[in-house]
């Protein structure tokens, strides 16, 4: 019940009431990934730019001749988001310099999905992040390719059925873990890494918030539910990845300076991850055995992390 | 004034671009291009000029990393060369429908495979279609006064498209050449500061490369064609300018004694130089050969290419590229089809040459001449041929 | 709403009327709409942050309602609703 008791406080009063994403975008009923965005929009704020790669969120929001964007924003293609974003910030910065613009810092965020992020846009956002850009870049994963029709991508999670990795009478679906692209950040030894999920909105914006604080680069990795993708009611979004969260399948952390610091929102005792995959059709073919083994898997990362989280912690 | 002084071209590329108050480069290193690079980054590293240089891990991110800019509202460069142009082709088409007026320096360099770092036009011909203003140079000199050019060019508020001035690797870049560069003062007096069509910052929120299906996509391919082919007004103003400022003056197509030539032949690029020396030994022989260069790619310049070869008997067209299983060239094949509803035009012959950067000597041009001469049954009009290809 | 001639598009198609999406009413997709019970209703807000449309608005009194010109009817608010407060009717 933690939630609620965060919402004792009313969270509307803490909240950025402005909406900088406008109703109307054509995003499915029920998408976790654009609540998300539109909550990162809130946290950051109008001295925002915003980089977006190919994607379901390009699409949604960009119909020309209208935009549901209120903050400005490019999209130039896929694969190249951080570079774009990193050409950004070079270019706001060396005329703010020179005193050619308004003297206003202004963040430049990158965002991309799973593949946009962790497959094709990999190369990109790692140079960016080496580069030591001051810009964020949002990662909001739907764990596949969902704007072309539920491609597996690296961010897929083991077991999950999708239409390039189907469960079949010889298969189980996703054959591979999933990329932890989290730490793949962290090992650029960039100032701040985070995971986010939008069930958890105070936790959620705080951490856009500190992004947002920090001069240099920063990496949110955004837990972002796809009801027709993952093959789940509408209204799921927030159960799920509350879910998600409590099963330790996804855990809300941060990396500040190499520090770890585990999110209090995580539970003392994993749930069961039966309880996160039963409700969703991706995971509807798995059996016991291959639950098991993705619940072992499960339990090392989270453990892994915690020990981190133990040994690398802020202060140390 | 400007001053003379001897140095190498692609250095002297990096001093000219540096006189131009770019505020952002971002450039990835590549043989022959990367002397452009170096220099560029010396520029800023001893704060002779104020920009920032973006050390992109790739191509592809040195030409979204300047769309990123551009669109920030900043001046902004790149240059590359062969396969760091092709891998940043994808982008091509967007830095031009987004009408940002980046520009680009490439030093021409055949395009892989096999691996190849020498000069030909094989990179840059891909890019055809791509919707940039695409120039060619002959020397260093014509390098340093259209790297300064391209920027008045792509910046104009009738054009605002990118611009690409192409510069053939080694037998170009690395050169030293005597020339004159224009001083800081002239280059401030000719160039006015970029005033940029929108730009991404918060005090007027913009969204830039929107979605557009089918109900949009064809009224914004016909915008862009026509902003590229208007460009040409601009570019020819420019040019004028130029020469009442500079002495030195810019055409789409020039010509060497080719207003009474019976046999014409046309390049594009460094190539110039040396079929010029051709023509004059050929003329010394009696032979009424002339030359004609062509300098602007895009926008294609139909009437100016027509009034320069109509009168001529036989035309040759070099190319440094090939159009593989078809037509021939593409400089031939844009040639033939500008002048295919000429009833005046001349026979026209292609040899496609200097591929991967192979020497062609003033003997190979006076070859190519006399081949034509001979060819009196006009058996090989209108077919192509690699020219020197061992058999 | 006419389409634009090539002549007329901005250049290079760059949007310069910030949400302008909103002319488009996604409330045709819904198959069935949130209804509050304001009796029920603690005005925490949960409802207006997890809308993914942001359609989900407080009034003066403090309580809440969808704009149903944009609510696509997915029913987070209603499951969310710790009170209860909120319930999903068939269009």
């Amino acid at each position: 019940m933690s939630i609620v008791e965060n919402f004792d406080l009313f969270a509307p009063r803490l909240i950025n009431r402005k909406e900088l994403l406008s109703s109307g975008h054509r995003a499915c009923s029920g998408c976790g990934e654009v609540l998300a965005v539109r909550l990162m929009c809130k946290a950051l704020g109008e001295n925002t730019v915003i980089a977006a790669a190919t994607g379901c969120m390009e699409i949604i929001s960009s119909m020309f001749p209208t935009t549901a964007w209120r903050v400005p924003w490019i999209h130039v293609a896929f694969e190249n988001t951080a570079a774009v974003a990193s050409g950004v910030e070079a270019g706001l910065k060396a005329l703010r310099r020179k005193g050619k613009i308004d003297d206003r810092y202004v963040k430049v965020v990158g965002m991309a999905g799973d593949g946009g992020t962790m497959d094709i846009g990999m190369q990109a956002l790692s140079g960016a992040m080496e580069r030591g850009h001051d810009m964020i870049f949002v990662c909001f994963d739907n764990e596949a390719y969902m704007n072309t029709g539920i491609q597996r991508s690296s961010g897929t999670p083991m077991g999950a059925s999708t239409t390039t990795a189907p469960a079949g009478k010889v298969s189980s679906g996703q054959k591979t873990w999933k990329k932890n692209m989290a730490e793949i950040m962290v090992a650029h030894g960039i100032p701040y890494v985070a995971t986010v999920c939008p069930s958890y909105p105070l936790d959620f914006i705080r951490k856009m918030e500190k992004a947002k604080s920090i001069k240099g680069p920063s990496y949110i990795h955004c837990f972002s539910m796809c009801p027709t993708g993952w093959r789940s009611p509408s209204h799921t979004a927030i159960s799920m990845g509350r879910l998600a969260v409590e099963t330790g399948v996804f855990p809300l952390f941060e990396v500040e300076d190499g520090h770890y610091r585990v999110s209090p929102d995580m539970p003392k005792k994993l749930r069961p991850i039966r309880d996160y995959f039963k409700p969703q059709g991706r995971f509807r073919h798995l059996k016991d055995d291959e639950i098991d083994k993705i619940q072992e898997r499960v339990n090392i990362e989270y453990k892994k992390l915690t020990e981190k989280a133990k040994f690398l912690k802020t202060g140390n | 004034m400007g001053k003379r002084i001897g140095m190498e071209v692609a250095i002297a590329v990096a001093e000219a671009v540096g006189l131009c108050d770019i505020d952002m480069a971002a450039v990835y290193p590549i043989t022959p291009q990367s002397h452009i690079a170096e220099h560029l980054s010396d520029l800023v590293a001893n704060g002779e000029i104020d920009a920032e240089f973006v050390t992109v891990e790739s191509e592809h991110s040195a030409m979204s990393a300047v769309i990123g800019a551009s669109g920030a509202g900043a001046r902004a460069f790149t240059a590359t060369s062969s396969q760091g142009l092709m891998l940043m082709h994808e982008l091509l088409p967007i830095a031009s429908a987004m009408r940002l007026p980046i520009c680009m320096a490439i030093a021409n360099r055949a395009v892989s495979g096999p691996l190849n770092i020498l000069n030909d036009h094989t990179d840059i011909m891909p890019q055809r279609d791509c919707g940039w203003i695409a120039l060619f140079v002959e020397n260093g000199q014509e390098a340093i006064d259209l790297s300064i050019q391209a920027f008045k060019i792509a910046e104009h508020k009738d054009v605002m498209l990118p611009v690409c001035v192409n510069i053939d690797g080694f037998q170009l870049t690395h050169m030293v050449e005597p020339f004159e560069m224009p001083s800081k003062e002239e280059v401030d007096k000719f160039l006015p500061p970029f005033v940029p069509h929108a730009t991404l910052h918060p005090a007027k929120p913009v969204t830039m490369g929107a979605f557009a299906m089918s109900d949009y996509f064809t009224e914004i391919m016909k915008a862009k064609d026509e902003a590229l082919k208007s460009s040409k007004k601009v570019i020819l103003e420019v040019w004028d300018e130029w020469a009442k400022l500079f002495g030195r003056s810019y055409k789409p197509v020039e010509t060497y004694k080719a207003d009474d030539a019976d046999v014409l032949m046309l390049t594009m690029g460094s190539m110039g130089e040396t079929a010029q020396m051709a023509i004059d030994e050929l003329r010394a022989k009696g032979v009424k050969a002339g030359l004609v260069k062509l300098r602007m790619w895009r926008p294609f310049p139909f009437e100016e290419i027509k009034a320069a070869i109509k009168n001529a008997k036989k035309l040759i067209v070099t190319d440094r590229a090939i159009t593989f299983g078809g037509p021939g060239g593409p400089v031939f094949a844009e040639i033939k089809s500008a002048m295919c509803t000429e009833t005046q035009r001349p026979l026209i012959y292609n040899y496609i040459y200097g591929l991967g950067g192979r020497d062609v000597p003033v003997g190979d041009f006076v070859g190519m001449f006399e081949k034509v001469l001979a060819d009196t049954e006009n058996k090989a009009v209108g077919t192509y041929e690699f020219w020197g290809v061992r058999e | 709403m006419s389409l634009k001639t090539w002549k007329e598009l901005p250049i290079g198609c760059v949007v310069s009327d910030p949400g302008s999406a909103s002319e488009y009413h996604t409330g045709s997709w819904r198959s069935q709409r949130p209804t509050w019970d304001n009796a029920k209703c603690i005005k925490c807000g949960i409802c207006y942050i997890y809308c993914p449309e942001g359609c989900v608005q407080q009034t003066e009194d403090g309580f809440f309602q969808a704009d149903l010109d944009y609510c696509k009817g997915c029913g987070i608010c209603a499951h969310e609703c710790w009170p209860r407060a909120i319930k999903m009717e068939e269009e």
